[in-house]
């Protein structure tokens, strides 16, 4: 049952070292806040799963939390390569990170059959591509019926799935709209559910058909503001495209990147902290 | 803007590129759209002589109509301009699988001769020389959609003899390697560059090239190539660009720059 609580609280109690734990967002409502929060509380060993890893995963990785990352495209979405992802699985800096690689129809079926309670997911998929050679767990199996050779891979179920959505009511019921991706089978495919929000209203006003998750779905909601930034929240802000950009030189070095994280994450509080923080930084590189 | 493609000419080899590109939708196809060039050329089409062209993106849009380009796949432009918004694993099972899509536009980082795409890993996977961003969800576009067209810059770094990982089927080794796969899609139907077009021999399904861009010699193709690349007997020379075509393109690169401060999205 949803816990309306403060992002720290919720990380802290919900995220141990070694869970697996996928945020997710297709580019958009990315939780960015949550993975801060994650950041700065030194979590570590995780296996981050995210069909697209982009700035928040590059942090992640850069800092040290991540052991394994399974995914399906990782990059800088419309700006470039993700160099800590890179340097991490170029030359294995901080340390070796294993990866697990698919495609995107892949990942959404295995997040699908997680939220099914299903053991694998079945498709049609992968065929003529290398991605089996380097990945064990894409298989292929026979279709009982027609003796067609299908794809097979295992369910995504995380420990954790964290989403940002742009509302919760009081009790804690959540509603996200706009570009969806697969963040509705993420929090049905997990044990814990994490969900920051926009904003918390008295009544959500849902139309009937919308993509509801339902308190007692959801481990805790936390407000937080602003919190998908610099990403997308429909309804809500842009996405701050001058921040993607100049992502790129801060995450082309070692030392500065872990320049950049200590003074905008380790040495902020929160995400409030870190918005404060970047104003500052941004003013000075002006 | 780039490079002109010849001083004499009124428009660089990007523009020609997209135009080519945008040309070969016809209207009312129902088109699975990538990020970057793939989204541009197919709003271009869009935007003149296919007003009924059908735009999916796999974030999850259905009949996308944006006025400016989209910055990334979650932009929601996207959304708010679509016949409707579905999750991204119905866009892949529903859509995709279910067999409802006639063009999968693509980009690729490699091509090689028989139009296999490579997103994922120059040199050894296990130690990359470079780490590309990966799949995303070319591979089942590129076997799922009745056909494929793929939009890139040519060079000898992108066409490759042998690609180091096949990421996404083409023709696979040539001749009826795609269907003994049991892949249902036909596969890449044209290969369009800032050169020209390559589409695939009837038989041995390697690129050959068809088409050669105004002001863009053979030669400079075949230079541009990592093989040795084939040439139609039938070369054509493409259609220089309509003035039409041409305002179309610069208005929506000028307006989604004003949007965005830039000319428009790259892959994602």
């Amino acid at each position: 049952m949803a816990q309306i609580t403060s992002l720290r609280e919720a990380v802290s109690g919900l995220i141990q070292d070694g869970d697996t734990v996928a945020l997710e967002g297709f580019t958009h409502l990315i939780p960015h806040a949550a993975g801060h929060e994650i950041v700065r509380q030194g979590k570590k060993d995780l296996t981050l799963v995210r069909m697209t890893p982009d700035l928040i995963y590059d942090q992640l990785i850069g800092m040290g939390c991540a052991r394994k990352l399974i995914f399906s495209w990782g990059g800088n979405p419309g700006v470039g390569s993700l160099h800590r992802f890179r340097d991490a699985v170029e030359n294995g800096w901080p340390h070796q990170l294993e990866i697990e690689e698919h495609s995107h129809s892949g990942m959404a079926n295995a997040y699908v059959a997680g939220a099914s309670n299903l053991p694998f997911a079945l498709l049609r998929g992968y065929t003529g591509s290398d991605l089996p050679k380097v990945n064990p767990n894409i298989r292929f199996v026979e279709c009982p019926f027609t003796g067609e050779k299908l794809a097979a891979i295992p369910s995504v179920r995380p420990d954790v799935t964290v989403i940002h959505a742009q509302k919760a009511d009081r009790r804690g019921n959540v509603l996200l709209w706009g570009i969806l991706g697969v963040q509705k089978e993420a929090v049905l495919a997990a044990k814990r559910a994490i969900v920051t929000v926009e904003e918390i209203v008295d009544a959500l006003e849902a139309p009937a058909n919308s993509c509801v998750l339902p308190r007692w779905a959801v481990s805790a909601v936390c407000h937080v503001p602003g919190g998908a930034y610099p990403s997308y929240a429909q309804g809500y802000t842009e996405r701050d495209n001058r921040f993607y950009k100049a992502w790129d030189p801060v995450a082309r070095s070692r030392e500065g990147f872990t320049a950049w994280m200590e003074r905008h994450v380790l040495g902020t509080e929160d995400f409030d902290g870190f918005r404060r923080v970047l104003a500052e930084s941004q003013k000075e590189t002006a | 803007m780039t490079t002109p493609a010849s001083p004499t000419l009124d428009f660089t080899a990007t523009e020609i590129m997209t135009v080519a590109a945008s040309r070969l939708l016809r209207d009312d196809t129902v088109c699975f759209v990538g990020i970057g060039l793939p989204s541009t050329a197919a709003n271009l089409a869009r935007l003149t002589h296919a007003p009924d062209v059908v735009l999916i993106y796999e974030s999850g849009p259905i009949g996308a109509k944006p006025t400016v380009l989209p910055l990334s796949i979650g932009d929601g432009e996207l959304a708010l301009t679509a016949d409707t918004v579905v999750s991204t694993p119905e866009i892949f099972r529903y859509w995709l699988q279910g067999g409802r899509i006639d063009v999968g536009f693509l980009g690729a980082a490699q091509v090689d001769r028989f139009a296999n795409i490579n997103t994922t890993v120059i040199g050894a996977y296990d130690s990359p020389k470079v780490r590309l961003p990966g799949a995303g969800g070319a591979p089942e576009i590129a076997s799922q959609a009745k056909e494929v067209f793929i939009v890139l810059k040519q060079s000898t770094k992108a066409f490759v003899g042998k690609l180091p990982f096949i990421t996404s089927a083409g023709y696979l080794d040539g001749g009826d390697a795609r269907e003994r796969a049991g892949i249902p899609g036909k596969g890449p139907t044209a290969v369009i560059t800032d050169l020209g077009i390559m589409t695939p021999d009837p038989v041995t399904r390697e690129l050959t090239l068809t088409s050669v861009h105004p002001g863009v010699t053979v030669d400079q193709v075949r230079e541009a190539t990592g093989w040795d690349l084939k040439v139609s007997p039938d070369l054509k020379t493409t259609a220089a660009p309509e003035p039409q075509e041409l305002a179309a393109l610069r208005d929506l690169q000028a307006r989604t720059a004003k949007a965005h401060g830039q000319s428009g999205g790259g892959e994602g």
